[in-house]
């Protein structure tokens, strides 16, 4: 719609004499010629400058100033928000007493076997659904009203189901990996540049030569989308089982540090936490912008 | 992702989808009436049945469901405002994007429900800490989407605003926001999600109170698999229709905007 809107602009721009009253607007030259008009203010200049570079820091440091502050005058009681010094003491004594990797390898094993049967049998479903009709039109209603009960849902169940050992993690993280790759894989099947499948039929492609050169092609950026968000809610939810059913992992020394009150440990947990999941993301984000730089040239930008 | 759910028209044979749970439940009926499994596990259909209406007519679960939802409205309603007033900042203001963006990212990436042992200390077991958690939960997606809206709205509209010399703040209302709102809605869509996801795991871990949550985990402390599978489709339902209603929405502001749906 958008580009409806500016190309029916351009085009009545063009018989330039009745327009003349937008000529005589004065002010257009005064203006700096940026084309992103937020960025034409003022204080444009910050933007070159080193000052720049360093007001991501800004707001880190200041909240860890407050912090340090806080608990050195005692605002707050050592309870409730320990100073940041002991909460660097426990990350590295987490780290030289080797619990931080004991904690953080079961955590990533159980993330990744969950995931990679998850994810394996999510594209399996995917591609089922998105090769044949049939198989969607049987399969596919069910799996929505499945997908309404989130993994939490599920986890008293699957806690009756498996007990409170190793399966029930895979089980569920499985489960949260399952549904966004299977969704994002029917996507991309059903979102197949209708252009592309006409000029395959124009060549006279066989069935097969269309699902093999045209559809699994410009399907694959979006399957790896899907495996992302896959992956995403696979850590999110192992944090969850973690916390409430384990004796190992990164969630479990969250849970434990809360009930002894360590907060400390709580928070060097949770600063680990989000490292792994961060570093992960970033990881997947790399090979997708990779995969989509490829895509314009296979598949084409076509809408 | 319930939004992906959408795309799919349904004009195949209807009857084809209600092969496979008629099946299922046929199967499981079979299996429990036949005494193929001797675990106490193995509930019959008939029993979730009755254990169902046994539930719907007692005032607990009603209560149960109402504080649930309240704390999930609740939640949902404070976390959108404050998204969409951090969104927009950081949508319009380069200098406090520069500012807040790279921290509020890393900020997302942690799981959501590592904060709930810190925020049980800070705020107790109570609603308090509940709100607070589930605030944070419609927060993000609602922040993220807000702002990546404003960013991407088409160059050549804001070339045309120009050209017809709108002030700043007639680009804001005339141009940006509606350019921008099919993404917000998408950002308020998933703060819904997860808002209620988030209430289910803010029942679990902060236990206290009534809740949809704390039924489902004394049914599986007590082993009363009709409990849970019973509380497993409530939350199901509750969160389907939450979905149905955020969509009836979206399509109204979407017509009155005259904005095509996506």
């Amino acid at each position: 719609m958008t580009r409806a809107i500016a190309t029916s602009v351009d085009q009545q721009q063009v018989p330039a004499k009745t327009l003349a009253p937008v000529k005589r607007l004065p002010a257009a030259p005064v203006r700096p010629a940026r084309r992103v008009p937020v960025a034409a203010r003022p204080w444009a200049n910050w933007q070159s400058t080193t000052f720049s570079s360093a007001l991501p820091w800004l707001l880190p440091l200041t909240l860890l100033g407050l912090w340090y502050i806080g608990s050195e005058r005692g605002w707050l009681s050592e309870q409730v928000l320990p100073p940041p010094a002991i909460v660097f003491q426990t990350l590295s004594d987490l780290v030289s007493t080797g619990d931080l990797w004991l904690n953080a390898s079961a955590s990533l094993t159980r993330v990744l076997v969950g995931f990679l049967i998850g994810s394996g049998l999510g594209i399996v479903l995917g591609l089922a659904m998105g090769l044949s009709k049939v198989v969607e039109d049987y399969l596919l209603p069910t799996f929505n009203a499945l997908v309404q009960i989130p993994v939490l849902g599920w986890m008293p169940f699957a806690l009756l189901l498996f007990g409170i050992g190793e399966p029930l993690k895979y089980v569920l993280i499985a489960h949260a990996a399952l549904v966004p790759v299977t969704l994002c894989t029917l996507q991309a099947f059903h979102q197949v540049p209708k252009r592309l499948l006409e000029v395959g039929r124009a060549y006279g492609f066989s069935q097969r030569q269309i699902v093999t050169d045209i559809v699994l092609p410009s399907a694959i950026a979006p399957i790896f989308t899907g495996l992302r968000l896959g992956f995403t809610k696979a850590w999110l939810s192992l944090v969850v089982v973690e916390l409430l059913a384990s004796s190992e992992g990164l969630g479990y020394l969250i849970a434990y540090g809360r009930q002894l009150f360590q907060l400390d440990l709580v928070m060097a947990a949770v600063v680990v936490v989000g490292t792994v999941g961060l570093l992960i993301d970033r990881g997947f984000e790399y090979v997708e912008r990779r995969l989509n730089k490829g895509r314009v040239v296979t598949a084409g930008k076509l809408p | 992702m319930s939004t992906l759910t959408a795309a799919q028209p349904g004009k195949a044979p209807r009857h084809r989808g209600w092969v496979l749970p008629i099946a299922a439940v046929a199967l499981w009926w079979l299996a429990s009436n036949q005494g193929w499994s001797q675990s106490g596990l193995l509930v019959s259909p008939e029993k979730v049945a009755i254990t169902a209406w046994e539930q719907v007519s007692s005032a607990q679960f009603w209560r149960a469901i109402f504080a649930s939802l309240a704390r999930n409205l609740s939640g949902f309603f404070i976390g959108t405002t404050l998204g969409l007033m951090l969104g927009c900042l950081l949508g319009f203001s380069r200098l406090f994007e520069r500012l807040v963006g790279p921290s509020f990212n890393t900020f997302k990436q942690i799981s959501l429900f590592a904060w709930i042992p810190l925020i049980s200390v800070w705020f107790g077991l109570g609603d308090v800490a509940k709100v607070v958690f589930l605030s944070l939960a419609a927060l993000v997606p609602v922040v993220v989407n807000t702002c990546d809206g404003l960013r991407n709205v088409s160059p050549a509209l804001l070339e045309v605003a120009k050209v017809y010399g709108f002030t700043r703040w007639q680009t804001i209302i005339g141009v940006m926001l509606p350019a921008a709102l099919p993404s917000i809605f998408t950002g308020i869509y998933l703060a819904l999600v997860y808002s209620w996801l988030a209430t289910i795991g803010a029942e679990y871990l902060l236990v206290s109170g009534d809740g949809i949550g704390n039924t489902l985990i004394d049914g599986s402390e007590h082993f009363m698999m009709d409990l849970v599978l019973f509380g497993m489709v409530i939350i199901g339902l509750v969160g389907w229709g939450l979905n149905l209603i955020a969509r009836h929405f979206e399509r109204r502001m979407q017509r009155l905007y005259g904005i095509t749906p996506r």
